[in-house]
């Protein structure tokens, strides 16, 4: 079986969101860039898939230089190749356009991207990677298992999951689920001694329009001072709550 | 021109959302100069629709579409879409919309923007504004392509009362006989209000100490009619479902009230839990970060202070009733 795992490179969970030009750019001042987490979540799947039935993983992502290191570190982690499209991930539909390219281009079985990115939220890129693929798709997937060209899924839903049989090729928008937390794993040095010799490819990106551009960005207007309220006075909380908030 | 809304339903009666979107297309037609039509998939009563402002109401009843399926579903909003020559299709937030909405944006060639939370800033060019960064932040986007497909975030806009006619017709619409992703079982309380569709949540963090201490945040959500929350670490310890994970890893919380108990109030917590309207926050620590972001704190024992709002709230809601 032939994988690929869609990275991501994100600002770390604990940045500071700031821009600047006018607040049309991302401030990458002082922030560390990470795999984004739905993505780990997804590539670690994947190193089980090919220590337990020898598959084979690629990482690939869409961007400039800066996130080799963050493929670097996927490479460390396990995977055997790495491929960056050497384009800005301007929108979903631009990374979903070049990704399918790579995806076909390889040749994969099963294609393994997170349910969405941290910066932007999009969710998009997995399921028009998969509509444009004629691949199946199952999004916020919390398990999975292959065998041969045959795949169950769990799907997480509102207010509960959802077991699902498919086959591949199956795009896959995965999160926390598809391994648990404590199963993640912090890249050792002979990973990271190794990873400096896998190949890293850089291809050119395929011609594309954008659908969508950011024309601004807005920091959310600061909030107003909190309301302390006694311990031994919760029926002024329960007055605030209905009078002044009108949510009870 | 018209603005096509999804107006999803469970078992044969329209969501509350269905009727918010249906506002909201409201909307992005009076700002368009067009008329709204929505789309109904074994729904409800087209006429519910009409107090929202649906002009026309497209309704798909066909036996392929009892169980959501993403593509099926997708395709089918395609061909209405294609049908009605809408400019712009408006869907929700809920796992199923967002499961299908790129799946529709690459059958109609359109851009798709999620997480919107405001009308349109203009209608040509198509811009609309949307969370990004996990909340801490707000995107303009400009959309280039002819027909749009806007994601309304959760809880953002509201219910607007339109009078429109709702002329319901059906139609008729053509699917693969294999979609390839076949639901095998599904597991779902039908008894418990979710995440996703409370008003109000109720949730708790490390501070509640362990597992069999829950009884106090279940007590709070029973009497408020609320969904229960966790931080992080509660669901990662097992002391709660993954599913009741909040957070910039975990769910997002867009609800009315949001009462937090235990929890310092994380960046990583908070980033998913802003976008709610009222937030209380219960904590021992006067210093905890949780109460920056608060409306209403209390500085006390959770194990003192939650028993007794309980009680409280039981007899408010006894005199309110
Ligand atoms: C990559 C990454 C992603 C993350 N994503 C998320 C996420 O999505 N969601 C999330 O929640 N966290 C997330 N976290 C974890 C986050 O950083 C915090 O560790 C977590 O939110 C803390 O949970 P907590 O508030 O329950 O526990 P703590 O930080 O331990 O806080 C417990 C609080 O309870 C209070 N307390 C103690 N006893 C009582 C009492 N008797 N009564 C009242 N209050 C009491 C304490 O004063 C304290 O403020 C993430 C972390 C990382 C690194």
């Amino acid at each position: 079986m032939k994988i690929l795992v869609c990275i991501s490179h994100v600002p770390d969970t604990t940045s500071k969101i700031n821009f600047t030009d006018n607040d049309t750019q991302f401030d990458t001042n002082g922030v560390q860039f990470v795999i984004n987490p739905n993505d780990e979540f997804g590539l670690t799947r994947a190193m089980w898939f090919k220590e337990k039935q020898g598959a084979t993983v690629h990482v690939a992502n869409v961007g400039d230089a800066s996130a080799e290191p963050t493929l670097r570190k996927a490479l460390a982690i396990g995977a055997d190749e790495a491929i960056r499209v050497d384009a800005p991930a301007t929108d979903g539909y631009f990374v979903a356009k070049q990704l399918t390219k790579v995806a076909q281009d390889g040749g994969y079985d099963l294609i393994i991207a997170g349910r969405e990115s941290i910066d932007y939220n999009g969710g998009m890129v997995p399921g028009m990677m998969a509509a444009m693929l004629g691949a199946n798709f199952v999004n916020t997937c919390i398990n999975l298992e292959v065998d041969g060209s045959d795949a169950t899924a769990v799907r997480e839903i509102d207010g509960g999951k959802e077991s699902v049989k498919t086959s591949l090729p199956l795009v896959i928008g995965g999160q926390k689920g598809l391994v648990e937390e404590s199963d993640l794993r912090i890249p050792n040095m002979r990973g990271i001694m190794m990873a400096r010799k896998k190949p890293l490819h850089v291809v050119a990106a395929d011609a594309a329009e954008a659908h969508a551009a950011t024309a601004a960005f807005e920091k959310p207007a600061p909030k107003g001072a909190v309301t302390m309220v006694d311990p031994e006075n919760l029926d002024q909380l329960i007055e605030l709550l209905h009078n002044e908030a009108k949510v009870i | 021109m018209s603005v096509l809304v999804y107006t999803e339903s469970e078992g044969g009666a329209f969501k509350k959302v269905a009727l918010e979107l249906t506002s909201y297309a409201k909307g992005v037609a009076n700002a368009m100069g067009g008329e709204v039509t929505a789309v109904s998939i074994n729904g409800g009563n087209a006429a519910d629709l009409g107090n929202y402002g649906a002009d026309q109401v497209m309704e798909i009843n066909d036996a392929t579409l009892e169980t959501f399926n993403a593509k099926n579903y997708a395709a089918a909003l395609a061909q209405a879409a294609k049908a009605a020559g809408a400019k712009t299709v408006v869907v929700s937030s809920s796992a199923n919309s967002k499961y299908l909405a790129p799946l529709l944006a690459v059958e109609l060639g359109a851009a798709y923007a999620p997480n919107v939370v405001a009308l349109p800033e203009s209608t040509s060019p198509m811009k609309v504004k949307s969370t990004v960064y996990t909340n801490k932040a707000f995107a303009i986007n400009e959309l280039k392509t002819d027909v749009t497909v806007i994601g309304l975030a959760k809880n953002a806009y509201g219910l607007h009362e339109n009078s429109a006619a709702a002329a319901a017709s059906a139609f008729g619409v053509e699917l693969a006989g294999d979609n390839g992703v076949e639901v095998t079982s599904v597991d779902k309380a039908t008894d418990k209000v979710t995440i996703a569709d409370a008003e109000v949540v109720v949730s708790g963090g490390r501070g509640l100490k362990g597992p069999e201490n829950w009884n106090l945040i279940e007590d709070l959500a029973d009497t408020l009619g609320a969904a229960t929350a966790c931080s992080k670490p509660v669901s990662d310890m097992g002391w709660r479902p993954h599913s009741e994970h909040v957070g910039q890893t975990g769910k997002p919380v867009a609800s009315n009230l949001y009462i937090a108990i235990g929890i310092s109030g994380a960046i990583q917590h908070l980033a998913g839990i802003n976008s709610s309207k009222v937030k209380v926050v219960i904590n021992t620590d006067p210093e905890a970060p949780f109460f920056k972001a608060a409306d209403y704190g209390i500085v006390g024992d959770a194990f003192d202070v939650v028993p007794r709002l309980t009680e409280k709230l039981k007899q408010f809601k006894a005199n309110n009733a």
